[in-house]
């Protein structure tokens, strides 16, 4: 075999100390007084609760639902009873509570339903993923991302190569290791159900030259297969999902893309065993391999824990030695995580607990200052250079830091192994990045916040122009009313006409009722403006600061500002309330107008009562023909008069809505132009803006490019013709 | 005389070319950048909490181009806003305007104890971010996605019922803090207990 | 009973800053042994004198600056800044110019820049700077090695102190002195031909009677560093192989007037240069690329001043006028990260 292997830059070799936890089989850990399941075990949202206080529940029974499409669902463990659903303790570097299912377990450990698919092959790709992401799968080796959304690529995608990553390059841990020299045919299996689901051009094995053992039982396992197991050289962080990547296959995952994307797909060992029992044997994920470590730790060796076991029970049971450890750490030396309580429970992600005594692991050195060794340029997996991140990170310029790639880091800590400075390099970084996400997340909010100010203002102006508009349409109708009432009265006798006296318009009153609050808020804001500026004199006086005298003039006009505005908010006031009282009494007396208040109305209905009793006279008087009646005569004279009365009224009409429309013109003319144009020029204004966030937001080779353009450009130019109105108007 | 003529000749000639040399360059590397209050406006946390004197974010920052106002009013944004401003208006640093007890430089939330909430719409109406639901007589709640924390709700309230807290921590929202630094022994000691 | 909670890594290396510095104080031992041997006691009592002012300036400062001093004492960064100082300095020179480099190099090169890791430039080479235009005759008086034509014997251990500490008329020293490889190749190439032949320090020699003695021991503590990892070969390589070829490019045009380039290379001071002074990691390139150039833009300035200068050495000029460069090369020779098409070059836009 002699395929080519890609050396990544940088790594390391710390002390692999992996014997001590090889010596034993793989051991079943008791199951412990009380399991502790969080809701989020992984990456994505956290699983909704299914089952309540008091259920009883079954081994492998679904207790919290996947909410979402990065979340998977969580499987009782064992059989027993929920005791709480409350806040505990889990492994997060914020010691942060999570949600969590307390389960009391009852011992007999029953399974519920399971069901095994005994030919896979014959079922849609589609319900296999499913029955994986049923299953409550998540990579077993890191991040714990959901396995089902990694094995569902996208149609169209070709995978060129599957790889089984079975590197485990962290000191200390052996999980993998022994998982694969007791199991490797199940292994295998599941490796080839991916297979069968992603259908790679060739199906690799990474794994290190370590691990003798396990490679030769790789060996066995894949004879009649076409899985090829590769070999590579012990170098810390070669395990890294894209560093594995480079290393078969010389591809480079593009910064912020996704494997897929170079046509590689790679999985953890225990997942493809886990996606082996999901299958074949119907049962999801409850339990894992973990690795009890360290020199603290009797008997070090691998124990098949069930999910939610508290840390404590399972390190009580391995013997670990509490008084002797310096500290717990959940995972690896080199990537693994503090525990700040020993009650966490062990995860889907939990492959190791390492209790380290002083002298294995001693207390970290005091901090010393960067020298500029450049001894972490040289280790790192990434091709970054931590040191100027370190400085970056340190000083706060996350620009800078952002531009030297921080978001690459992979946080595996060969800089900080090899720091001769004991700088906690990888502490700064995940500073660094939070706070990049942070600023990030702020400046969403912000744009957020500001596009629904934006949106309330043009409502709340929405608003108020339209009521505006109101009051305008009620004024003019006022005016017609009045032109109506000429006309009404110059067509018909003034008994006819049905005019009333308008009302001093409850319109008025509210008007200066808004007036006065408005008032009120600019005296408040200019006498608020006028406090600041005379705090702002008090202190420059105290600092005997030479503005002085501009300060006082200063607050001498705003002052006489404030006083004005105050003056002028007391006038509205009594206005508004003078007005005010004086409307109901003013509301009774229309009650004269007997059908409607519209002048124009009222003639119409005139003119259509005359020619309809016109037309009705003119009736009668046929029918009085035909039958030759004998008050032909007077007929005729009636409805002679009746049309008569029907023409005038018409020709009133006519003429009332002439002058109406005359009248409507001379308002027009005498109200400002200016302010419909100055709204026109600004809704113009703001389309040309949105047009060209909008373009600014496309690429260039996009389709729609050329017409965001056209559009963009000629909204920019209505809003230029509008500025131009407007100017013109202005002069005028 | 005609050294002196060339040399007024010289120095005219050179005005006119350097003169029309930075005329081309103002017109050909003209930039159109966003006006200036634009920028301003980005740099503010849009809280639109009217501390700063102004009737929100937009007219502070209008006010802070016109240069009728001074860089260090908003107390949301804090120093680095400040620090931000300064960069990008060419100003020197000047240290919040503030009272220190109303500087908090952790986000904040309003939160509407609701029990007591009589559902009278002021807040609603103060809102300049519309973050807070209810209606007449309904009990009234905060979106808290939506809220920047502005205060301005809390003032309208006839039964005082509204309160700013400090936005809760969460595990997607927590950071890691900064390392303590050169001479400091990196991290803390937790307690446990021994149950083997 | 409690745990630690802190980040990960757990596991470290167990190289440490004071191990540094210790080793490339140990590197320097071959060439100490041998100025010792060529040059008498001065060298060595100029070390241990040295240090002992620099431990004592630096306590000062960082007592004034509020700082742990164990703590930054520990480092051993002031001993090796004395250390390199006192090898470069004439080993008959008078006690208060070692006095007045290392205060000058402790006190304003290095803490008022912030100490440790925060200097922009080599503070021994700051120092030897200041000495060298401050005061040019002490500087420049160089005894000849012992091994040179009509010389003797180098001072003995009383001989030395006494010309140190000053207890002796300064003319006896004037006596003895003569001027060094480099200087009287300086004087005479390219104009005086029977003189540069006929000078001693030149005779039977390869790069001055002594000196390729001085800068092999200097090349051997060297490759020592970089067995030991503490520094890697880029510099001393990129910076000797670019002297070396430019010295070979004009040798080759014109024998008379410039030196060869093995003379060049193993005379003065390049070899303590290449691996003790360039390689100063604070004030030196750290990316691969970086160094490269940072070394072979040392080497090539070493080589103009040498040739067309007004000093006689340039290893100190070289270097500082690089450090001064040294984030600009950064900048632009930053590697490519994984994942990126191309390396990121110059800073950011803000």
């Amino acid at each position: 075999m002699s395929r080519q292997i890609w050396d990544i830059p940088g790594g390391i070799h710390p002390a692999q100390n992996k014997i001590q936890s090889l010596q034993t089989e793989i051991t079943r850990a008791d199951i412990p007084a009380e399991l502790v399941i969080p809701t989020q075990q992984h990456i994505g949202a956290p699983a909704k609760p299914c089952v309540e206080v008091g259920d009883k529940v079954l081994k492998g029974q679904v207790i919290a639902e996947g909410n979402g499409f990065v979340s998977l669902p969580v499987h009782a463990p064992t059989s027993g009873e929920v005791i709480a659903i409350e806040s505990r303790p889990i492994q997060h570097p914020s010691q942060i509570d999570g949600v969590c299912i307390v389960l009391k377990p009852d011992s007999n450990d029953t399974w519920g339903a399971r069901h095994p698919i005994d030919n896979y092959q014959s079922l849609e790709r589609n319900d296999v993923i499913d029955a994986i992401r049923n299953a409550g799968i998540a990579g077993m080796g890191g991040a714990g991302f959901p396995s089902a959304i990694k094995l569902g690529i996208k149609p169209g995608t070709k995978i060129e190569q599957l790889i089984l990553n079975s590197v485990e390059c962290e000191p200390y841990i052996t999980a993998d290791d022994k998982l694969i020299q007791e199991r490797a045919d199940e292994i295998i299996a599941g490796l080839e159900i991916m297979q069968w689901l992603v259908n790679p051009q060739e199906t690799l094995i990474g794994i290190e030259d370590n691990k003798p053992d396990a490679i030769a039982a790789f060996k066995k396992a894949t004879a009649n297969n076409n899985i090829e197991v590769v070999v590579v050289p012990t170098k810390y962080p070669s395990g890294g999902e894209k560093q594995l990547i480079y290393m078969l296959t010389g591809k480079e995952v593009s910064s912020g893309g996704l494997p897929s994307d170079v046509g590689v797909i790679c999985q953890n060992t225990g997942t493809a065993y886990a996606i082996n029992r999901a299958i074949h044997h119907g049962e999801p994920l409850v339990s894992r391999i973990t690795t009890v470590t360290g020199d603290a730790v009797k008997h070090k060796g691998n124990y098949e824990v069930l999910l939610g076991t508290p840390v404590d029970a399972l390190l009580a049971q391995a013997g670990a030695d509490m008084s002797a450890a310096s500290r717990l750490i959940m995972g690896g030396p080199m990537m693994g995580f503090s525990i700040h309580d020993a009650s966490v429970p062990v995860v889907k992600v939990t492959n190791c607990l390492l209790a380290p005594t002083t002298e294995e692991i001693p207390v970290p050195a005091q901090e010393q200052a960067c020298i500029r060794c450049g001894s972490c340029a040289q280790v790192c997996p990434a091709g970054l250079l931590p040191q100027q991140l370190y400085w970056f990170s340190k000083s706060n310029e996350l620009e800078k830091a952002e531009h030297f790639n921080l978001a690459d880091c992979i946080e595996c800590g060969a800089c900080s192994f090899v720091c001769p400075s004991n700088i906690p390099l990888v502490q700064y970084f995940r500073f660094g990045k939070g706070q990049i996400r942070k600023h990030k997340s702020e400046t969403i909010k912000a744009d957020h916040a500001r596009e629904r100010f934006e949106f309330r203002q043009a409502r709340l102006e929405k608003e108020e122009r339209e009521k505006e508009q109101k009051r305008k349409a009620r004024a003019e109708a006022a005016a017609k009313k009045q032109a109506a009432k000429k006309a009404a009265a110059l067509a018909n006798p003034p008994s006819d006409a049905s005019g009333s006296p308008t009302t001093p318009g409850t319109d008025d009153v509210a008007d200066t009722a808004s007036n006065a609050t408005k008032l009120k808020s600019a005296w408040a804001s200019a006498t608020k403006r006028w406090k600041d500026a005379e705090k702002a004199l008090t202190i420059a006086e105290k600092n005997g600061s030479d503005q002085l005298e501009a300060f006082q003039k200063k607050v001498d006009q705003l002052k006489a500002k404030a006083e004005k505005t105050k003056a002028l908010y007391e006038d509205a006031k009594t206005s508004a309330a003078s007005t005010s009282p004086s409307s109901p009494s003013a509301s009774p007396s229309p009650a004269v107008a007997p059908v409607s208040n519209d002048p124009m109305v009222q003639l119409k209905q005139a003119s259509a009562d005359n020619f309809k009793a016109w037309k009705d006279a003119q009736k009668k008087t046929q029918e009085a023909e035909a039958n030759s009646a004998d008050n032909l005569e007077a007929l005729r004279e009636e409805e002679a008069t009746l049309k008569a009365k029907s023409d005038a009224s018409k020709a009133a009409m006519k003429e009332a809505r002439a002058k109406e429309k005359e009248a409507m013109q001379a308002k027009k003319a005498t109200e400002d132009p200016t302010k419909q144009l100055k709204l026109d020029a600004a809704i113009a204004r703001t389309k040309a803006k949105k047009a060209l966030k909008a373009l600014n937001s496309l690429d260039d080779d996009h389709a729609s490019h050329a017409a965001l353009k056209a559009a963009y450009e000629k909204a920019l130019a209505t809003a230029d013709n509008a500025d131009a109105a407007l100017k013109a108007a202005e002069e005028a | 005389m005609t050294d002196d003529l060339s040399a007024v000749f010289s120095l005219v000639s050179m005005a006119v070319l350097f003169g029309s040399a930075l005329g081309y360059a103002a017109v050909k590397f003209a930039t159109d950048d966003d006006p200036i209050a634009d920028q301003v406006d980005a740099l503010l946390p849009q809280t639109q909490c009217g501390q700063c004197g102004h009737p929100g974010c937009r007219p502070y920052a209008e006010a802070v181009a016109n240069d009728e106002d001074e860089i260090n009013k908003c107390i949301p944004g804090g120093e680095d806003t400040i620090h931000a401003m300064a960069d990008l208006l060419g100003k020197d640093f000047i240290p919040l305007d503030a009272e220190e007890s109303d500087v908090v430089d952790v986000p904040m939330v309003a939160y509407i104890r609701e029990d007591e909430c009589i559902g009278c719409t002021k807040c609603i109406q103060a809102c300049p971010m519309d973050a807070i639901l209810g209606a007449a007589k309904q009990m009234h709640t905060v979106i808290v996605d939506e809220c920047t924390g502005c205060d301005l709700c809390v003032e309208p309230c006839p039964v005082d019922c509204i309160d700013i807290i400090p936005e809760k921590v969460t595990h997607t929202t927590w950071a890691w803090p900064q390392p303590d630094g050169v001479g400091i022994t990196p991290g803390q000691l937790i307690p446990v207990r021994n149950i083997a | 009973m409690s745990v630690l909670h802190v980040t990960s890594p757990h596991v470290r290396k167990p190289m440490t800053t004071n191990a540094v510095m210790r080793h490339v104080i140990y590197g320097t031992i071959p060439g100490l042994a041998v100025l010792t041997l060529l040059f008498g006691w001065g060298t060595l009592i100029n070390v241990v004198f040295g240090s002992l002012v620099a431990v004592a300036a630096e306590a000062l400062v960082l007592r004034l600056r509020n700082r742990p001093i164990l703590f930054s004492i520990k480092d051993g960064s002031a001993i090796l800044t004395a250390v390199l100082l006192a090898l470069a300095i004439p080993p008959t020179s008078p006690w208060w110019i070692t006095v007045v480099g290392i205060l000058f190099a402790i006190v304003i090169a290095k803490q008022l820049y912030g100490g440790l890791g925060s200097n922009p430039f080599n503070p021994a080479m700051i120092g030897y700077v200041l000495l060298l235009i401050s005061f040019p005759l002490e500087m420049t008086t160089w005894i000849p090695a012992n091994l040179t034509e009509g010389v003797a014997a180098s001072p003995s251990f009383s001989q030395s102190l006494a010309l140190i500490f000053g207890s002796v008329d300064r003319t006896v020293i004037d006596g003895i002195t003569m001027a060094t490889p480099l200087d009287t190749f300086k004087t005479y190439a390219g104009n005086d031909l029977d003189m540069l032949r006929s000078a001693s320090v030149l005779q039977g020699s390869i790069a001055g009677v002594g000196w390729e003695w001085v800068n092999i021991a200097f090349l051997v503590g060297g490759l020592y560093l970089v067995a030991r990892k503490i520094i890697t070969w880029h510099i001393p390589v990129a910076m000797v192989t670019s002297l070396f070829l430019l010295a070979g490019l004009f040798y080759i045009i014109d024998p008379d007037s410039y030196a060869d380039p093995i003379f060049h290379v193993l005379g003065g001071g390049t070899m303590l240069g290449a691996f003790f002074i360039a390689t100063d990691p604070v004030t030196a390139a750290t990316s691969n690329k970086g160094k490269l150039i940072y070394g072979a833009l040392i080497g090539l300035l070493i080589y103009v001043i040498r040739a067309w200068g007004g000093y006689p050495d340039a290893v100190a000029f070289a270097v500082l006028l690089l450090n001064l460069c040294a984030p600009t090369i950064e900048y632009y020779t930053q590697p490519r990260a994984y994942g990126h098409k191309k390396a990121n070059s110059g800073i950011a836009k803000s």
